[in-house]
């Protein structure tokens, strides 16, 4: 799953002005999986950076996998749930959140750049919300540059 | 005032008498507290089983080892060909007394099986700062005079004042007794809880590139043995995501980048459970700083879920906790 972009060419390759940053998106299956969906089907166009990974709910996502999608190189990560109080299964994004909170706490203590890692809320009603946070997300990124600092070498 | 020598003296010989007849009196199976150590500058964790044991329990400034980590082996014996839990006890110092409340709260330890002997505690030795005073030479012989702790060794004898030597959680250690006891040895010498962690804020205000030189230069020697794991009392998954192979979370090099994701996720995995006793610092064979990580550590716990993680047996962690008005200014708005 997570290695798999290394095939995966842009199809801005070849004109490096146009640098696109590859940001791997957990969207959970009920609210923003849902609002992207809706985004894609009412036509909103947001920048093509984001590969989307479908969870059941944001609090199946482990540090873990943040951690490991910057070590394989991916230049950001975009981590959406449902609202407070929303979730599906009543209190998964609220445990994820405080998990987010201390993820980011430590990695800014260790430096390492964590702007990288974005967290957001998009209910599945809120398509032009889930463009507008992609936009975002990809201009911040695009100002960051490429992830050549925590990627892994070898 | 008690000098630092007479604190020590007057808890050992209490602790022995206390200690065997707890187990005279069959109150307790086992009693695991410090002995003689191998080497001069560590004492080894020793199990007594009968009163005649506890003559080799002693109790100075050089024991390292959280004790409250051997209470996960949950070994048994057998009663009426029934296995029934051991009731242990354990020679708590502050720290090692918060380790097991928060153990018992994360249920790992029953508190019915677990007899808490409290003593008094103030401070173990930084051994990186005797090293570095006495250099590579052999160290025979360490022990407290006064104030003062004096090593010696073949050709040499070194006098450095204990205050100024301890490690440095010890120093802004205020939980010096452990909350809960059993049985108190001497008095207690716990401090109301006013951390201010000045070190940590002055850390957290540099920038970026700055935060990440240090860390990496702090860490830059870790050869991922895994001592501080094996040391911390809440390191008791049964499969370390250090060892998971299916998926591999990340290589087994030594870039900087696998070491820095290493302690990076063991942080975050102590976070708000970490009970600052300095057993990984002390574990570690390099010498690694870990002090500085567990600051953070307590600091997170204290100033975002406000947590002193082993108080009491009821507030559950914060990472086993939510609220609906959690800190979410971290996350993206439009």
């Amino acid at each position: 799953m997570l290695a798999d972009h290394k095939s995966d060419q842009s199809h801005a390759e070849g004109k490096k002005a146009e640098w696109q940053p590859k940001i791997i998106a957990f969207l959970c299956n009920w609210c923003s999986y849902a609002g992207a969906d809706l985004a894609g089907v009412s036509r909103i166009q947001y920048p093509p950076s984001i590969r989307v990974v479908r969870v059941p709910c944001s609090g199946r996502i482990n540090p873990y996998f943040i951690i490991k999608s910057l070590l394989e190189g991916w230049d950001g990560v975009l981590v959406s749930g449902c609202h407070p109080g929303d979730c599906h299964y009543i209190s998964g994004n609220l445990v994820a959140r405080r998990r987010f909170a201390i993820l980011k706490e430590m990695l800014e203590f260790f430096g390492i750049e964590p702007d990288r890692v974005n967290f957001m809320w998009v209910s599945a009603a809120e398509g032009e919300r889930f463009s507008n946070m992609v936009k975002k997300v990809t201009s911040a990124i695009m100002k960051l540059g490429p992830n050549t600092q925590f990627a892994r070498k070898w | 005032m008690v000098t630092a020598q007479e604190h020590g003296h007057v808890l050992e010989s209490k602790l022995r008498t206390v200690a065997s007849e707890l187990l005279k009196e069959k109150k307790v199976d086992l009693i695991i507290g410090y002995s003689k150590g191998t080497i001069p500058q560590r004492s080894s964790p020793y199990i007594a089983r009968n009163p005649a044991d506890t003559s080799n329990f002693i109790w100075n400034n050089l024991g390292y080892t959280n004790l409250a980590k051997y209470l996960l082996a949950k070994r048994k014996k057998k009663v009426d060909n029934k296995e029934v839990d051991l009731k242990i006890g354990v020679v708590a110092k502050g720290c090692v007394g918060r380790a097991i409340n928060q153990l018992i709260v994360e249920k790992q330890v029953t508190r019915e099986n677990v007899v808490i002997i409290g003593i008094p505690c103030n401070g173990m030795i930084d051994l990186n700062r005797i090293y570095e005073a006495v250099g590579t030479k052999e160290i025979l012989d360490i022990a407290l005079v006064g104030d003062d702790i004096v090593v010696k060794g073949r050709g040499f004898e070194k006098k450095l004042p204990f205050n100024e030597n301890i490690n440095t959680l010890c120093k802004a250690c205020k939980i010096k007794t452990p909350p809960i006891t059993d049985v108190l040895i001497g008095e207690s010498n716990n401090l109301p809880i006013d951390e201010k962690f000045q070190d940590v804020i002055a850390f957290e205000k540099m920038p970026a590139n700055e935060k990440r030189d240090h860390v990496q230069q702090l860490l830059h020697d870790c050869i991922k043995c895994g001592s501080c794991r094996q040391a911390c009392p809440f390191c008791y998954c049964k499969l370390c995501f250090v060892d998971q192979n299916k998926p591999v979370w990340f290589n087994k090099t030594f870039d900087m980048n696998d070491i820095l994701v290493f302690h990076l996720i063991r942080s975050i995995h102590l976070a708000g459970r970490c009970v600052s006793c300095g057993a990984c610092y002390g574990a570690c064979p390099i010498g690694i700083n870990l002090n500085e990580l567990t600051r953070k550590l307590e600091k997170l716990s204290k100033a975002r879920f406000d947590y002193v993680p082993g108080m009491d047996l009821k507030t559950p962690p914060p990472m086993m906790a939510f609220k609906l008005d959690d800190d979410q200014g971290f996350i993206l708005e439009e």
